[in-house]
């Protein structure tokens, strides 16, 4: 049918996804060490908001409980680095706590494939868990929205609470190398990026072949009709779960590079302000459009480095104003807004009638 | 039961909603291939009814048993949509933001697991079904459009669709001739028939004339219980039945002009 | 023994607290399906109208009359709070009605202005508020348990706004129209009542219960910009444990909230006796998904 044939917009589509990885590729030759490391750590938060947008922008559900998804991605990574960083010995903080050995959790995260495998399984499985004791139930809206906002809140509680083993307000930090490599050299760098980009695209691709999939249709058929679904024979709660799951596992993958960027992890960073600006980028950009969710995030993480070092009391301001416009105004994102301003009215309208809002 | 051919099976169902009983004590037996109507007054419990067999209500006390011995109360919504119950709600309920034609992919009979829809390819007889289905609902042009910007009675036709295309063996149906002109609802009513050549299907409606015209086997309920049940001559010759359409003094009036 | 009264009584008055800012959001929430999280934001407004209360008295009044500052900041805090809560209503939040999710994000997006805004006029650093010498000290109960007049003070406080918003909602023309809108929005408007109106005046009352709730904290402690963040995720547990139509929901999900967590921490940690809590409410949603009172409907959705 029409599905396989390629229109001309297709090919432009096409056309663009291949300048962005080329974009992508190059940046190493055109940019300085320092930039390019901010560019990765964009790109690593460009995966969160990937995964945001699945469960909210195709789902419909809420969740400012990314940045817990995230964190527990970073501090997977970060235990492993520390331990490398420490050499067989007690890392510091534990030493400082009155630790006289390591604790049975942190053993296995000596293996580097163990702790990239927890820092996406552990998410996952927590996502996995919330979702079933509320999907199933039926708890959702802002109920399930206020719900992950409390989860926030007690994870950061408790990983400043239990200082001996996560390294308190402080977090993970001074960490050197990663697989014996030296983690600031410019080369690692360098290799870092390469791998960000290597897992964004293909966290790209996988978000695109859930979206396209039958799968993606029936979430979004969850979001505008839940019972509607269930009357036609789906679970709506385990699709809810698997896709929060998915979710949940791309924002610790993120969190893992991020923390190989970065080289420190703390509470601050999955409280409540990072895990709603993250929500931020994917509203930005324009929920339910992929490219939207990762573009936003880059670009609006761009802006609070370019504004927030000299404006940091601007950029406050700015990132409120920022939200209530978007809400308000722009429901449908920048992708939104150009697809109005680039298509002339009559297509508009039609194309509109058409394709819905949730191609891309 | 010990009758083969009953499909689905209400016994003694009672619905309390915060004391209020809805329904009390109904019964109602369902054969293979039977097309029934279900009449009455507003707030008869028809409504509560169907919503009790797709699992919508639980009913405080009685059992709904579908092909012979499973009890479907105590199953949820979708496990009885997989069992092969199919409702269409009393307004249109698509899915407004999917086009046209994946309304219909989704509600296709198929393997509804998480798995199954990941991997799940169009072939070529699936994709010949939809279309299929899209001509006779009168919506092949519109196919690619989003389902949310049809008309009213356009979105009636792909629920229609959508509830064929699941190829329920029960079919619940809420007026679906509610905002139809003459000749669409005609045409639905020559479409029940012949679905109910296959399928049963039960049909909750106020349009008396199309009740009449199409109608083999009338159930009246009437305060949440079974009043009558019979031929539609039967049910009109029927004194309570008058009585509770149209008042006490005027049992002489033939009840199938009251639209009630 | 002692020790567990001691608990159990700052339980109630971290509960009262609880109810006096969730009181505001329930309505809202139950009233026009608006999440507020600006909220925290009014809470304070209303502590930093009690610091500008009283260093207008330190000021310009004599220091005779310096203890009595705190009975006119009550009312000073609830008006300014209400005037900001309206002013909200009337320029955002009615764009929102029926938006839960994106109302919450905006409202974020309000907050976070309204921080910023706080730390820009009084500095990021926390200020005390000098509390009145007549609630000094506190009221021996029996040997080793000593119930401090503050939180006596705030326990009263919470009852007394309790009485009056129940005289208001199930007493008053006003409240009877408010409850017509939140049973049945479109009837109540055919019936000629200014949905509009209600809305914006139950709005504003919310927010100026959120500023009475400011005023209180000041005694507990001293105050910031960021003061009303510590509290607002507690306040919307509480919404969501109680149910939304009924003031006895909310009740009873703040104490429940408020001694519970109490106790946990207690008897564990701060940060367990969170996470206790957390599993706590979660389980009890298992038992009564929609909260503890709940109002039903027979719609699709």
């Amino acid at each position: 049918m029409q599905l396989r044939t390629l229109t001309p917009q297709k090919i432009y589509i096409l056309i663009g996804y291949a300048v962005a990885a080329t974009a992508l590729f190059c940046a190493p030759m055109v940019l300085s060490d320092f930039r390019l490391n901010l560019l990765a750590k964009f790109l690593a938060f460009a995966i969160v908001a990937l995964g945001l947008d699945l469960i909210w922008g195709y789902t419909g559900i809420l969740s400012l409980g990314h940045g817990v998804f995230f964190g527990l991605g970073a501090y997977a990574m970060g235990m492993y680095l520390k331990l490398e960083a420490s050499g067989g010995r007690l890392p510091d903080f534990m030493d400082w706590s009155g630790l006289s050995a390591l604790p049975w959790f942190w053993k296995p995260f000596e293996s580097f494939p163990f702790a990239i495998a927890m820092g996406i399984l552990i998410p996952a499985l927590l996502a996995l868990i919330l979702g079933f004791f509320t999907f199933r139930n039926r708890i959702r809206g802002v109920y399930f929205t206020i719900l992950t906002q409390a989860l926030v809140i007690i994870t950061v509680t408790l990983f400043i609470g239990q200082q001996k083993f996560t390294g308190g307000t402080n977090g993970l930090t001074g960490f050197t190398t990663v697989l014996g490599h030296s983690i600031g050299s410019p080369d690692t760098k360098r290799m870092l990026y390469w791998v960000t980009a290597i897992v964004l695209i293909a966290a790209f691709v996988l978000c695109r072949f859930l979206v396209k999939s039958r799968f993606g249709k029936v979430l979004r058929a969850i979001r505008d009709g839940e019972n509607r679904a269930r009357f036609i024979g789906y679970n709506p709660a385990v699709y809810q779960m698997i896709a929060f799951a998915i979710s949940a596992g791309l924002a610790g993958v993120a969190g893992m590079l991020f923390v190989l960027h970065v080289g420190i992890i703390s509470p601050s960073t999955m409280a409540i302000v990072p895990s709603i600006e993250m929500v931020l980028w994917v509203a930005i950009g324009g929920r339910g459009t992929l490219i939207g969710a990762a573009l936003g995030a880059v670009l609006l993480n761009y802006a609070k480095s370019a504004f927030s070092e000299s404006y940091p009391d601007a950029w406050l301001f700015f990132l409120g104003a920022l939200f209530v416009i978007v809400v308000v105004f722009l429901p449908k994102g920048a992708v939104g807004l150009f697809r109005k301003w680039k298509l002339p009215k009559r297509r508009r309208t039609e194309h509109e009638q058409q394709v819905g809002h949730s191609t891309v | 039961m010990s009758n083969k051919s009953v499909i689905l099976q209400c016994e003694a169902v009672t619905v309390e909603f915060d004391g209020f009983k809805a329904v009390q004590g109904m019964h109602l037996a369902l054969e293979k291939g039977e097309l029934r109507f279900l009449i009455g007054p507003n707030g008869a419990g028809k409504t509560t009814i169907l919503d009790v067999i797709c699992g919508k209500v639980k009913p405080s006390s009685g059992k709904v048993l579908f092909s012979g011995d499973v009890d479907i109360t105590r199953k949820k919504e979708h496990q009885i949509a997989e069992l092969g119950i199919g409702r269409k709600f009393q307004t249109p309920s698509i899915f407004p933001t999917l086009t046209v034609f994946e309304n219909l992919e989704i509600a296709m009979k198929q393997n509804r697991s998480v798995f199954s829809t990941l991997w799940a390819k169009m072939r070529t007889e699936d994709e010949d079904r939809i279309h299929n289905q899209l001509v006779m609902i009168g919506l092949e042009d519109k196919a690619q459009w989003r389902a949310g910007g049809l008309s009213h009675g356009e979105k009636q036709w792909l629920e229609i669709g959508m509830m064929l295309l699941q190829e329920p063996e029960i079919l619940l149906l809420d007026e679906p001739v509610a905002g139809m002109t003459d000749k669409e609802t005609d045409k639905t009513g020559e479409l029940l028939h012949e679905i109910a050549r296959q399928q049963s299907i039960v049909v909750v409606e106020h349009d008396m004339e199309f009740v009449r015209n199409f109608a083999s086997k009338v159930t009246v309920m009437h305060e949440g219980k079974l009043l009558k049940e019979g031929t539609m001559d039967e049910v009109q010759g029927d004194d309570r039945v008058a009585e509770v359409y149209l008042g006490k003094k005027r049992r002489d009036v033939d009840v199938s002009r009251s639209t009630a | 023994m002692e020790i567990t009264i001691i608990q159990l009584f700052n339980g109630l008055s971290m509960g009262s607290i609880l109810l006096l800012i969730a009181l505001g959001l329930a309505v809202t929430f139950g009233l026009m399906n608006v999440i507020n999280m600006a909220h925290g934001e009014l809470i304070m407004i209303g502590a930093y109208a009690t610091y500008i209360t009283q260093n207008l008295f330190n000021d310009y009044l004599p220091a005779s009359l310096f203890n009595w500052y705190f009975v006119l900041s009550i009312p000073v805090s609830f008006m300014v709070a209400f005037l900001i809560g309206w002013l909200l209503e009337v320029s955002l939040i009615r764009f929102l009605y029926g938006r839960p999710l994106d109302s919450l994000l905006a409202t974020w997006g309000i907050a976070l202005m309204l921080q910023q805004l706080a730390r820009t006029i009084f500095g990021a650093p926390n200020v005390a508020v000098k509390s009145p010498t007549w609630l000094d000290g506190g009221f021996r109960l029996m040997d080793g348990v000593v119930l401090p007049y503050k939180r006596l003070f705030i326990i009263l406080l919470v009852i007394v706004t309790l009485v009056a918003m129940f005289l208001y909602i199930y007493r008053s023309h006003a409240g009877r129209r408010m409850r017509a809108v939140m049973q049945n929005r479109d009837m109540a408007a055919c019936l000629g009542i200014s949905t509009r109106r209600v809305d914006s005046m139950t709005f504003a009352i919310g927010s100026g219960v959120a500023g009475i709730a400011g005023c209180a904290l000041t005694l507990m402690g001293p105050i910031g910009p960021s003061l009303g963040t510590y509290y607002i995720v507690d306040a919307f547990m509480v919404v969501v444990l109680g149910g939304v139509g009924k003031l006895v929901g909310t009740i009873v999900g703040a104490v429940g909230i408020g001694v519970t967590g109490t106790m946990f921490e207690y008897w564990t940690n701060a940060s367990l006796g969170k996470v206790l809590v957390f599993l706590c409410i979660v389980a009890f949603l298992q038992w009564k998904p929609k909260g503890l009172v709940a109002m039903k409907t027979r719609s699709l959705d």
